[in-house]
């Protein structure tokens, strides 16, 4: 291996979520920009039996997911830790209805974050979705992901649990500018 | 059709939208129009909203994308509609031909003590739509076009989005079942078959 480049892991591990999506049958990709996920991103887009969602608020992404799981169809969420708030109140849909639900979240403001204004909503994220009753997985590491995700999606779509999967800041690295 | 006050009655026109309504899926905002659909009579392929204020189209989308030989239309009021108000960008990018959005408009939030929404001040939401890329818009006053209403619905050239302005005043409370997860798995039978409760 070449000691100058990232490791192929670092690179690879968002290859791996999109390989776990595949294998799970997931065909609506909601997200919101998010540079942690853009290779991801990028991949659904270009992905034929996927449909990418881009959205305007996070929220939207419980709603579009409730609607898949009625027509039959998987789905996942993307998103940064600092909408996990905005999420709050609709994830009531989730609760009362029993709906299947798998978020994928990259972290800000909790390792080498140089915005401070991320660090509130970092500092929350689990906790939050402990309030409503998502269960929360953490990836810290690049080797861990895959396992990470395709343990949630099975407690998803197969057991119909409500699971949020953490990609620590430090696995996707500080935004530098 | 028509209140005393020379608007559309909320309730008549509900049923008239749904009366011969086939394979249709139907999703009611939180209030007044998931009474409504349950007052013209509760169905599989309804599903009232008794919370999540602002999902009612997002919703609508998931669904839309996922079924799309089959109609999903969206009934809702307008201070639901306000709440998710970015969702008409959403739907607008996917383009969903399958897709109709209804909103009931009484420029009130009926179910909260009747404050006026920013519809009553002029805020136009076929504007707001047609603005987004909507390629089908409709604004509904009378009886008279009800019937082309409910066509644009049916024709599967959307998404399509509507406002019809209705009368203001509460109708008799029709409470749909009230346990979500009941509401969710029948619909998913009624769409998916038996075999619904064997997957996800």
């Amino acid at each position: 291996m070449d000691g100058s480049a990232p490791a192929p892991a670092a690179l690879a591990w968002p290859d791996a979520i999109f390989a776990e999506l595949q294998r799970w049958g997931v065909r609506q990709v909601a997200y919101v920009p998010d540079g942690g996920h853009a290779r991801l991103i990028r991949a659904v887009h270009a992905e034929p039996t996927m449909r990418a969602i881009p959205l305007t608020t996070e929220e939207e992404g419980i709603a579009v997911l409730a609607g898949a799981a009625l027509g039959g169809q998987r789905g996942v969420l993307l998103m940064q830790s600092s909408g996990v708030g905005n999420c709050v109140n609709m994830l009531s849909l989730v609760k009362s209805c029993g709906f299947p639900f798998l978020a994928l979240v990259t972290m800000r403001g909790e390792w080498g974050e140089f915005n401070p204004w991320q660090v509130p909503m970092g500092s929350t994220t689990e906790a939050a979705f402990g309030l409503m009753g998502v269960g929360v997985r953490r990836a810290d590491r690049a080797e861990e992901v895959a396992e990470t995700v395709a343990a949630a999606a099975r407690m998803v779509f197969e057991g119909g649990s409500a699971v949020a999967v953490l990609l620590g800041q430090r696995l996707i690295g500080a935004k530098v500018f | 059709m028509l209140a005393e006050s020379g608007k559309l009655d909320r309730r008549e026109l509900t049923r008239a939208l749904l009366e011969d309504r086939g394979e249709m899926v139907v999703i009611a905002g939180l209030g007044a129009p998931a009474w409504d659909i349950t007052a013209v009579g509760d169905h599989p392929l309804n599903l009232p909203l008794w919370g999540g204020m602002g999902a009612a189209a997002m919703i609508g989308l998931g669904l839309a994308l996922a079924q799309p030989n089959r109609r999903v239309l969206v009934l809702t009021g307008d201070g639901e509609m306000l709440m998710g108000i970015g969702a008409l960008a959403t739907i607008a990018v996917k383009k969903p031909r399958n897709l109709s959005i209804v909103v009931q408009d009484n420029e009130h939030y009926g179910e909260t003590g009747m404050q006026e929404t920013a519809t009553k001040h002029g805020v136009d939401l076929v504007a707001m739509a047609k603005g987004a890329g909507f390629p089908q818009t409709m604004f509904v006053t009378k009886p008279g076009e009800v019937p082309a209403l409910k066509a644009a619905i049916h024709a599967g050239n959307g998404p399509f989005f509507a406002v019809a302005k209705i009368d203001a005043t509460s109708k008799k409370l029709v409470l749909p079942p009230r346990d979500g997860a009941i509401i969710q798995a029948r619909m998913r039978e009624a769409i998916l078959g038996p075999e619904a409760h064997h997957q996800l």
